[in-house]
């Protein structure tokens, strides 16, 4: 059983039509990327399954559960489904440390002492160790971008969701943010990606997913998609993706 | 020196001629013709005499002191309450809805109404309910009345704050499993405090001279103190005294309030 299954998710905001009947299987440890145009739906896709927006229709299956059931409580499902957005959106008022502590803290309960070594261990993992107590705008968008990951994955999440979290950053910057994600393939962390970097999907990814006009026109692994796509939209926007 | 630091230099050296020159025109122009206008002896010594400000100045400032105790107790109490009714302004939950409308009535209420007005009902109308001492006392009402009307103004200012958090701070934190509430106070509630931290400070002046409005209930403040000193040496300047009381305090406050806009705005480009 996949750990996450998508089945016809449909969402509108109000006659626009962003999702178009998704149908998606992500299997546990692997990495799976959403290329597409903007508008094309990614970033929609990835807040629906962690139900920042509500699905008009289609089922969203985590672990065989669905959790895209009308009237069911967000928080418990958020807590388990990372996510990091493309602008960091770090809380400006807590140093790094306090950031990541936050939601572990209130959501799970746990105390400062409790969990203040396992976090430290993510920053130190992540190369952030002297950044700790640095407030977000002391830091690099880089580093920013870094923190919002272990922010993240304080809260041990089973799947983790990046919205083109480089596509804000300085070219230079983008590097030391997708080698946090190629360590966290390693560790074998079950992630979605919405991402324009077609040079990191295709030498990452383990499936990559070609969306346009909310639908998934063409899928499979990256060799396949990115040297001998099928469909003619696919062709056109990679022709000019990797012009 | 560069050639633009020398243009620089010149244009300021001329800059400071002009406005040496405008400034020393306008004051010239008020000392020589205020006191040339037929009532000006009259005035001087009714508003701007050295020995009856000399007398009652160190009372005027002891009557102060009432406008800081009531001050010291209704700011805070304002702070709360304008929280409060933002908060409750905000609230989602259907079972809080008669809470919302309670907001939206306070606030259109108590902004509508005449700060004169409102301290003259519930000053003189509560105590005439024939309340036992001490809850006849017009401290207590007259601090009601600012309260009340402040609280108004303070939720608005809160609630522009609480907007202008931005939404992706909230789906942020969402994403990370915190409930509505737990996202309203640990994420939106201290950055939309910051954020209007220059403007609830305005307030605060404003309070600071709308305190003497009591004084038409009775409580002796500096204003009505003021009064009395008119009254016993048949002289205005009092007022002026009590008027360069406030000065010494509401300057400083609204040059800081002006230095925290000026730095938000700094902050924010």
């Amino acid at each position: 059983m996949a750990k996450l299954s998508l089945r016809g998710v449909v969402k509108q905001f109000g006659a626009n039509t962003v999702c178009d009947g998704i149908d998606l299987d992500v299997d546990e440890g692997e990495m799976v990327c959403l290329i597409g145009a903007s508008g094309a739906g990614k970033s929609t896709l990835l807040r629906c399954i962690n139900l920042l927006e509500a699905v008009e229709d289609g089922e969203i299956f985590l672990d065989g559960e669905d959790i895209a059931e009308p009237g069911l409580n967000p928080q418990a499902v958020r807590a388990r489904i990372g996510m990091v957005f493309q602008s960091f959106n770090l809380f400006p008022h807590m140093t790094a440390l306090e950031n990541a502590m936050l939601a572990p803290r209130r959501v799970h309960g746990r105390s400062k002492a409790d969990l203040v070594d396992e976090v430290e261990d993510l920053f130190k993992r992540f190369g952030l160790a002297d950044r700790m107590q640095n407030y977000p705008d002391q830091l690099s968008g880089g580093q920013q971008q870094r923190v919002a990951i272990i922010r993240a994955l304080a809260m041990r999440p089973e799947v983790m969701l990046f919205d083109e979290i480089t596509s804000a950053l300085d070219p230079q910057l983008v590097g030391e943010v997708l080698d946090v994600l190629l360590m966290l393939k390693q560790q074998g962390m079950t992630m979605v990606l919405a991402t324009h970097e077609m040079g990191f999907a295709r030498h990452a990814a383990d499936k990559v997913c070609f969306l346009k006009d909310g639908k998934i026109i063409e899928e499979g692994p990256p060799e396949a998609l990115f040297d001998a796509p099928e469909r003619e939209e696919t062709k056109a926007f990679l022709a000019r993706a990797l012009k | 020196m560069t050639r633009r630091a020398r243009y620089e230099a010149q244009q300021r050296k001329r800059s400071l001629m002009i406005a040496a020159t405008s400034t020393l025109a306008v004051v010239a122009c008020i000392v020589i013709f205020v006191p040339m206008t037929p009532g000006w002896e009259k005035v001087q010594r009714s508003f701007f005499n050295g020995a009856v400000l000399a007398d009652t100045f160190p009372k005027l400032l002891d009557a102060f002191k009432i406008n800081l105790m009531i001050f010291s107790w209704s700011a805070p109490a304002i702070a709360i309450l304008g929280l409060l009714i933002a908060l409750a302004r905000d609230a989602k939950s259907p079972a809080l809805f008669p809470l919302r409308i309670f907001g939206a009535t306070f606030t259109d209420v108590f902004r509508g109404v005449p700060v004169i007005l409102t301290v003259y009902l519930i000053g003189f109308g509560i105590p005439g309910l024939g309340l036992p001492r001490p809850w006849n006392s017009p401290y207590i009402w007259g601090s009601l009345a600012l309260i009340l009307t402040y609280s108004a103004y303070v939720a608005e200012i809160f609630r522009s704050g609480i907007d202008s958090v931005h939404q992706s701070q909230r789906s942020a934190a969402l994403s990370l499993g915190l409930s509505e509430r737990q996202v309203m106070r640990d994420v939106v509630l201290p950055q939309a405090i910051r954020n209007v931290v220059p403007s609830q400070m305005n307030m605060l002046i404003a309070l600071q001279k709308d305190v003497s409005l009591l004084s038409f209930i009775g409580p002796v403040e500096i204003f009505r103190q003021a009064g009395v000193f008119k009254s016993l040496t048949a002289n205005f300047t009092p007022y002026v005294g009590a008027a360069i009381i406030f000065l010494i305090v509401t300057i400083p406050a609204t040059r800081y309030a002006d230095y925290l806009m000026a730095k938000q705005m700094r902050d924010r480009s």
